[in-house]
């Protein structure tokens, strides 16, 4: 789970209000709004593709007996055989995967994945047929923005996922910002539409970090925009300190090791101003100013 | 599959051990579906303490083969937040209910039964004895005697029966579970946790937020099975066998081997309603005449 792939995206209550210069009259909706309740108990459902984008895979699956998540919650997937079955080694947890899509008019769940360690290898592995255990949709989704506020979407590597589908969502935002490690990876800019990128070895669009694309943007509009934001640890706590720089308010969605995804393990907590939380029940999506810092024990290495 | 506990009747012999499953956040998760299908034919809620307890510092989680090693370190509202938020919410649960409960002297543990010996909505108490008793550094649940003595002290405090959840990590066990029995303890369960660790893959220093953790899974299933064993042997009393469970055949076997009923706790984490299915299995095997083992 040290490798595990992106766990992300649900919003923050604001029941805890928080320093934000939040106007008053901020329609945010109650949580419920931001969570779909999940069927009780996880269920098999198939593999209908595999799309290699760069270096990473889109996995589709049919999920005929699951209600449509909200953007930024999350699922917990493992493959339906050889995953800790009884007899085998590792993978033996569900690993918690942001969904990438979800069109409403269908029953369709696409989820984004990098190999990275023993669950998402194996999950990689997997081919249209193949079956999938699903447990969600879990978790809080990120809330709308604020009162005359835009949101401004902010990606890296594998943890655009969550952004594809509030873009699809929102009826407007403003042209999302994707940050990849090279060219190879960058290639996954193309499952959010418009966006600008920027490659850390400058293989591909701006040579730099996505922040550097975030400060241009904001520039001159830090009472217009709403920062999302969803990528690996380094790349967060960038943006959460310009945020917290220019007092713009952000959502970010962060992964933590998870066993279970319903609050049973009490594995994933997160240290916020407020003390620790469990980001599964409380997030994974979290205001950005209830964190000291995005950067998490235990992620990202 | 009816079975009795102490004078409990159950529908079914399977339960959930301590901390695998927050019946409340759960019931925020997946709605009134969690009640209608509830999967344990009791539930045993989390480790309470007097004081509140925030838990260990993250990472808590390490997969290992087979298995999990987790540094939790028993977050927990205190006595006080479990009587006013907790416990109205897991009395509406549909089975009985056992509360765990841990002190870190005797008298503490003292305290907690009292707090909840003469409440309605508790069947049962557990006594999680895998800490040091702060005033002799030994681990009550790891010395016949040091049980015996927080026993003998807190036994008369309550009616309902007590539990007694035996760490594996002790010399004899069923010593521990023999002087558990003289002193009063109405049941046993077991295994709790196995001592364990890991390293950070590069930097070589405890992964674990807590230094160490405890092993979970099926990679303490064979451990499990040889100290409930041994233990149903050793005492009378009930015995609550958990460690490992998966499927029916590992329900199956530790009832064989001596066990009253059957816990489930880390399979719960990858799939909510394993119990459910491990229940269902557990029945195909019991109605089977000749369950052999696959």
């Amino acid at each position: 789970m040290s490798a595990g792939p992106a766990a992300s995206a649900g919003p923050a209550p604001r029941a805890a209000p928080t320093a934000h210069a939040a106007p008053a009259a901020s329609a945010a909706p109650a949580a419920s709004a931001v969570r779909t309740p999940a069927p009780f108990g996880r269920r098999a459902v198939a593999v209908t593709a595999r799309e290699r984008h760069g270096a990473y895979t889109l996995l589709r699956c049919e999920d005929a007996g699951g209600p449509r998540p909200r953007a930024g919650q999350f699922y917990m997937l493992s493959a339906a055989e050889r995953w800790g079955g009884g007899d085998g080694e590792r993978p033996f947890l569900p690993r918690a995967f942001s969904v990438l899509r979800a069109p409403a008019e269908d029953r369709r769940l696409d989820f984004l994945l990098e190999d990275v360690g023993p669950g998402t290898r194996r999950l990689d592995e997997l081919r249209p047929g193949d079956r999938l255990h699903v447990v969600g949709p879990l978790g809080n989704g990120f809330e709308p923005p604020r009162e005359r506020r835009r949101a401004l979407l902010v990606g890296g590597g594998v943890g655009i996922a969550p952004l594809a589908i509030w873009q699809d969502q929102l009826e407007d935002s403003t042209r999302p910002l994707l940050g990849f490690r090279d060219r190879a990876r960058a290639a996954a800019a193309g499952l959010v539409s418009s966006a600008r990128v920027a490659t850390d070895d400058g293989s591909f669009g701006h040579h730099g970090v996505v922040t550097d694309l975030m400060r241009q943007e904001i520039a001159g509009r830090e009472s217009e925009i709403e920062v999302y934001a969803c990528g690996p640890p380094a790349m967060l706590e960038a943006v959460r300190a310009v945020c917290a720089e220019l007092a713009i308010p952000a959502q970010l969605a962060l992964e933590a090791g998870m066993a279970c995804g319903f609050g049973a393990c009490f594995g994933c907590v997160v240290p916020t101003r407020a003390g620790l939380v469990r980001l599964c029940l409380d997030g994974p999506v979290l205001d950005a100013d209830r964190l000291e810092s995005a950067l998490l024990p235990g992620t990202g290495h | 599959m009816t079975v009795e506990l102490c004078g409990i009747a159950l529908e079914h012999p399977v339960i959930n051990a301590s901390g695998t499953f927050d019946a409340i956040a759960a019931r925020r998760v997946f709605g009134a579906e969690l009640i209608e299908r509830f999967p344990f034919a009791a539930f045993v809620s989390k480790t309470v303490t007097l004081a509140p307890r925030q838990g260990n510092p993250p990472p808590r989680l390490w997969e290992t083969g087979s298995g999990l090693i987790n540094s939790i370190g028993l977050p927990t509202k205190g006595l006080e937040g479990y009587l006013g938020e907790d416990l109205p919410e897991l009395a509406e649960l549909p089975v009985p209910l056992i509360v765990n409960v841990m002190g870190f002297t005797p008298a503490e543990v003292g305290e907690l039964i009292r707090a909840f010996a003469d409440r309605p909505e508790v069947t049962a108490l557990e006594l999680n004895v895998s800490c040091p008793n702060v005033e002799t550094g030994l681990v009550m649940g790891a010395d016949p005697r040091e049980l015996s003595a927080l026993l003998e002290r807190v036994r008369p405090l309550t009616d309902k029966p007590l539990i007694v959840k035996l760490s594996p990590n002790a010399t004899d066990v069923p010593a521990v579970a023999r002087a558990a029995e003289r002193a009063g303890a109405s049941a046993v369960s077991l295994i709790n946790t196995l001592r364990g660790m890991a390293l950070h893959p590069r930097s070589g220093a405890p992964w674990l937020g807590g230094g160490g953790g405890g092993v979970s899974g099926p990679a303490v299933r064979s451990v499990a099975l040889a100290q409930v064993y041994a233990v149903a042997e050793a005492v009378e009393i009930p015995v609550i066998g958990m460690g490992g469970v998966q499927r029916g055949q590992d329900a199956l076997d530790l009832l064989r081997a001596g066990a009253t009923l059957v816990a489930v706790g880390t399979e719960n984490f990858r799939d909510p309603a394993a119990a459910s299915r491990i229940t269902a299995e557990l029945s195909a095997l019991h109605g089977n005449s000749a369950p052999e083992l696959t």
